[in-house]
Parts: structure tokens; sequence; C-alpha cells
């Protein structure tokens, strides 16, 4: 008992380090309300840093972000609303900044892929699962069952 | 050979291609929504003159270059004689957009130094310290060049340090057409 004790200690020790070790220093803002502080922290999880680019404002700490984030803030602060900010953005870097592409002709395919290939892959399934169900599978004939005993039984390094 | 083997082969194929297609892609490349659309505007202190602003509107009917850089950044240093060259070449004015810099006394004068070494092919030097100027620019990382045109329509982006065929090849080409447009 005392030895899982141990370990899970460290474990959740180790946990705590890497978590440390990834946390982004983060400007400190105050806001006039609860509702601006939500949409900052919504509108950084949503745009992209377009420096590095597999991270949300929120987690990068490149200077770009930085700025981007500041520019956001002073927006809001503002009184701008969510959607001045991501045409602000949008209008600068195109919908390649929002991790939340708008529903157009160009990004259908991004949209509605997973469900088709879902439903592509459903119907597939089904018709091989129906197809298998009308031809059962060849019952072993005796002579068949002789040699695979056979061959079982053979004494083989 | 059956349909067993060639659905997926087809399959294979398709998406080999397309992932080799993505290869050739730079995801660093992010086409400007600008080019097309009149130059967002700036009035920004002067790196030599701090007491005096330039502004967009000052370029109104001339074909001009924007060249953002920065003397920590190290392909603007590689640029910054072919922009040179370019500039002496169809002698147009390029107003450099000293980004995030420490250009003003405050913070020491290596924009002033990098020029003094480097030379200063720019119509006028304008700095933007907080990096807004940028933002409002669209940038990504500098060195990063645009072409605007009489009107003052932004008509290229080039993102990265301009190379010598670039220059010889796209921009100069492009700012002799320009040119040519009516004001």
């Amino acid at each position: 008992m005392k030895f899982l004790a141990t370990r899970l200690l460290l474990i959740l020790g180790f946990c705590f380090f890497t978590l440390q070790a990834n946390a982004v220093k983060i400007e400190f803002h105050t806001f006039e309300n609860k509702q601006q502080e939500q949409l900052y922290l919504q509108l950084i999880a949503e745009l992209r840093c377009v420096k590095c680019q597999n991270q949300n404002l929120a987690e990068s700490n490149a200077e770009l972000a930085k700025d981007m984030r500041e520019k956001a803030y002073d927006m809001i602060i503002k009184g701008g609303s969510r959607q001045d900010v991501v045409k602000y953005m949008t209008d600068r870097y195109g919908n390649f900044v929002l991790y939340k592409p708008p529903f157009i002709a160009k990004t259908l395919l991004l949209w509605v892929g997973p469900a088709v290939f879902l439903i592509l892959s459903l119907f597939f399934l089904i018709k091989l699962i129906k197809k298998q169900q009308k031809e059962p599978i060849e019952m072993l004939s005796d002579t068949d069952r002789d040699s695979v005993r056979e061959l079982l039984n053979s004494k083989k390094d | 050979m059956n349909m067993k083997f060639t659905i997926p082969l087809i399959v294979f194929a398709a998406l080999a291609g397309l992932m080799l297609f993505g290869l050739t892609n730079d995801p660093k490349l992010i086409p400007s929504p600008f080019v097309g659309k009149p130059a967002p505007q700036f009035t920004l202190p002067r790196l030599y003159k701090p007491e005096e602003t330039v502004s967009v509107s000052d370029m109104k009917g001339k074909v001009w270059m924007f060249n953002l850089w920065a003397s920590w950044c190290v392909s603007c240093r590689a640029e910054h004689k072919v922009v040179t060259r370019l500039s002496k070449k169809e002698k147009i004015p390029v107003i450099g957009l000293n980004y995030k810099d420490f250009g003003t006394e405050e913070y020491g004068n290596e924009a002033l130094k990098w020029l003094e070494v480097l030379g200063n092919p720019y119509y006028a030097v304008v700095v933007d310290k907080d990096g807004m100027a940028g933002i409002d620019w669209g940038v990504v990382g500098v060195p990063e060049t645009f072409v605007m045109d009489k009107k003052g329509i932004v008509r290229y982006k080039f993102t990265g340090p301009i190379y010598q065929k670039a220059a010889d090849e796209i921009l100069s080409p492009l700012i002799e057409k320009l040119r040519k447009e009516e004001g």
C-alpha cells in the first residue's frame, strides 16, 4: 500500500511539473464586466496564432500572439463585439486565422466530409454484414477436419 | 486483378497524390486578403524625425512599396541589398516600417545603427514600437513587402526576404506595369 502511495505521489508530481512547464505566461487584464472577459477568453481560444500555426492565441507565447491578444483585448474593452474582432482578424489574416472556419463553399468538405465518410462506411459495413448473413460460411468436411487434426498433432519444432 | 484490390489501390493512390500535393504547399505563406483592397492606414512617427509623422495617404498618386523590417531580423539583413538595388533601379519610393525594434532613444539605437552600416534605401522610415501597425497590415513575420498602385490599392504582397530573382522577375515588371496605369 505504501509503495502504491509513493508511486501515485510521484506520478502526480510529474503531472504538476509538466503542467508548470507548459503554462504560458499570459498578460494580466482587467475587464469592465464578466461578458467582456468571457468574450476575450473565448476569442483567444478560437483565434489561431499565425506565426506558430498549431496553437491558438491563448496557448502561444510568440510575440505576434501576444500582440494579437493585446489587439483583441483593446477592441473588446472599447466595446467591440465578437463580430468586430473576428472581422478585424479575418480581414487581415483571412479565414486561416479562425480555428472554427465559417461554413462556405471552400470549407464544405471540411464540415460535411466526416459525416459523409461515416455514412458511407456504415453503408458498406451493413452491406457486408447482410452479404455474410446470406452466404453462410462453408462447413468443414470430414477430410478437412482430419487433415487439420493431423497438422496440429504433428510434432514440429 | 479484381475489385477487392483495385478499390483500395485507387484510394491509396488518390491519398498519396493528395499528400504529395500538400508537401508542395508552404503553410507559412498565408495569402494576404489585402491584395486588391485599399492599403490599411497608418500615421506613424519617423525614425529620424520622431516629431514628424508619415501617413499612407501621403503616398497617393504614387506607385510605392512598403517594407517591414527590424534590426533583429536576420533575413531582413539578407534582403536589404536587394531592396536597395530595386529601389535604385526602379526609382520607387519605399517606406520602411521598423517593426518592434529599438529605434528610439529609450530603447537604444539599433535600427539607426543598422541603417548606418547597411545603407538607407528608404524614402521614409516609420516606427511601429508596439507592433499594432504591423497587425493592421496583417504581419506574420518580418520581412514582408507590399506594392501599392497609384490609387493606394495593395497589388502584391511578398512574404519573406525578397531575393534578386523575385525582384527582377516579379517586382520590377509589376512596378513598371502599375506605373502605366491611370492614377
